[in-house]
């Protein structure tokens, strides 16, 4: 079993101590909250999309070191990039979390290929991933409530 | 330093430990420390080989059969409602019906016993303190029946507010359900005394059990509840079984749960009549191998004594409380004078999942989370807790892997 430092990186651990955009975007376009009924992990997400751009988004809630690292995390990868953009991070992260073994592009990923380690704690993988199925159903739908049961 | 002899009785914990097959795994590198008794307790060896004797010797169906092997079976499927009958102290073996578990015991009352009786307007008493399982059934019926449930609040420390309960109580007022030891916080309720109170209004009682049956002495006749559930598997027995004790004329009155083989007496298509108790309400091919083990569970309990369990569990436990209360950055979730078998904490650094996560890594078992009892997160206003619950088989070597463990989550989170 790999060590307890794949998972608790020191970045991620300073995503976790101070996250980032971590605030109530002014003046969201888009409003999201995304909860896991199986650990009380809960998000809120704010974004301002403008012509499929999203130009600022941010993030409030409670959760796990690696929610909120990872939430954090995608705060920084997705501003300024358009949904055509996102979309193509979000696949290849749910490539990297939920189907290990997989070609990763390292370059699409970036830092984020950081939560990789989370693959050896298969319960976690829920915390990794809540964020990113919250941006994709704001993304896709406009219905209030994400669950990744 | 010469290491104190821990025992629970006259019996050396050390040796009660060889009866456990599992506390010899290795996990993680580690000795398994197993502190998740809560969720399930783990199970003897005595157990595990009443299982295997069952389906290897005298596997057959139950109450019907002429040949040896049913008879034996019957035999000793039935023998284990009598340990249950002596292990909770009930009137008689007609009280004990099987279930698969406390959350079944208490659907069982909600849906035969209350859906009958409770009126538009009559009330329902729980408390904030509750499992899901005693909260969500009634919140069915309740619905079905337009009743309505009350709360009994707590206080900081998670200890019930037996002024507002007795304010809640009137002649509306006709079940109250509660738990005997939360299973979050670790409190022990006074349930003899909700009892007296709820029958002083005329209301009826349910005690849920579950987590009270494996640390205390049970006593349904001095409690006076008119209902107790609890499940075998926290008593050191399998999963999918457990207990509902109901006084006899109050079971009498009640129409079956479910309809099938084993609860009637005879059927045709005109009129079907019900078998007596407690068959009234087993309909179905029970988890005969489950019952069988659950008595084998109980002797073991019994011959250890639920005094001395009680006595050597609290000296685990109170070490432990009193370890991580010297600790900085750790809040205990709930500090009821009354209290055993769980400790909930949190910690300023960590949350309690990632906590989980480390103390893995160590060997060290304990659950994280909300623990079924999401109202009581919020009148503390937490997410999640962190919970260590202990057994008999615990020791402080145990406790001591378990706050090394805690220690490494301050260190990497600082």
């Amino acid at each position: 079993m790999p060590g307890l430092s794949d998972l608790y990186q020191e970045i991620l651990l300073e995503h976790n101590s101070k996250p980032k955009n971590f605030f109530v975007v002014e003046g969201h376009t888009h409003h999201k909250e995304g909860f896991n009924p199986l650990c009380g992990d809960r998000i809120q997400l704010y974004v301002t999309l403008k012509n499929d751009l999203i130009t600022e988004v941010g993030f409030q809630g409670s959760g796990c070191a690696i929610s909120r690292a990872s939430t954090s995390m995608m705060t920084e990868s997705v501003k300024g990039k358009s949904l055509e953009q996102i979309n193509i991070i979000f696949d290849e992260v749910r490539k990297m979390l939920t189907e290990p073994g997989s070609d990763l592009n390292a370059d699409i990923l970036g830092d984020l290929e950081m939560l990789s380690g989370v693959t050896e704690y298969p319960v976690r993988i829920k915390c990794a991933i809540l964020s990113w199925h919250t941006l994709k159903s704001l993304i896709d739908s406009s219905t209030d409530k994400v669950s990744t049961e | 330093m010469m290491k104190d002899v821990e025992k629970v009785g006259k019996k050396l914990v050390s040796d009660i430990r060889q009866d456990f097959p599992i506390l010899q795994e290795v996990v993680n590198g580690h000795r398994l420390v197993y502190l998740d008794n809560g969720a399930t307790t783990q199970k003897p060896i005595s157990v595990i080989d009443a299982i295997s004797e069952y389906y290897r010797q005298y596997n057959s169906n139950i109450h019907r059969g002429v040949h040896t092997l049913s008879q034996l079976a019957t035999d000793r499927y039935e023998l284990a409602r009598n340990k249950v009958k002596n292990f909770i102290n009930a009137q008689n073996d007609e009280e004990i019906i099987f279930v698969r578990g406390t959350t079944e015991g208490i659907n069982l009352v909600a849906q035969s016993y209350a859906r009958n009786r409770l009126k538009k307007g009559d009330e329902v008493i729980i408390s904030t303190m509750e499992h899901h399982s005693n909260i969500v059934p009634w919140q069915m019926v309740c619905e079905q029946t337009q009743s309505i449930l009350k709360i009994i609040p707590i206080d900081e420390n998670g200890v019930l507010l037996m002024d507002d309960y007795e304010a809640l109580l009137s002649d509306k007022t006709k079940i109250v359900s509660i738990v005997h030891q939360s299973n979050t916080l670790g409190t022990i309720n006074p349930v003899k005394q909700i009892a007296k109170l709820a029958h002083d209004a005329g209301a009826i009682v349910l005690v849920d059990g579950a987590q009270s049956a494996p640390h205390l002495s049970i006593d349904v006749q001095d409690i006076d509840c008119d209902f107790f559930a609890f499940s075998g598997h926290k008593v050191c027995g399998p999963t999918g079984v457990g207990i509902l004790y109901g006084k006899q004329h109050i079971l009498e009155e009640m129409p079956p749960y479910q309809g099938g083989g084993d609860m009637i007496r005879s059927v045709s298509f005109e009129k079907t009549t019900y078998n007596d108790l407690p068959y009234k309400f087993e309909a179905g091919t029970p988890n005969i191998a489950g019952g069988i083990g659950l008595g084998v569970a109980i002797d073991y309990l019994t011959n250890l004594g639920m005094e001395n369990i009680a006595l050597h569990e609290k000296n685990i436990l109170s070490y432990a409380k009193e370890s991580l209360r010297n600790m900085s950055g750790i809040r205990i979730i709930g500090d009821a004078e009354e209290y055993g078998g769980v400790l909930s904490f949190v910690m300023d650094a960590a949350h309690p999942h990632d906590i989980g996560t480390i103390l893995d890594s160590e060997g060290v078992a304990i659950r994280t989370g909300h623990h079924c009892t999401q109202p009581l997160m919020d009148r503390f206003d937490i997410p999640a807790t962190a919970r260590a619950s202990v057994s008999f088989y615990n020791t402080k070597d145990d406790v001591d892997k378990f706050l090394v463990a805690v220690d490494r989550v301050s260190e990497l989170f600082g």
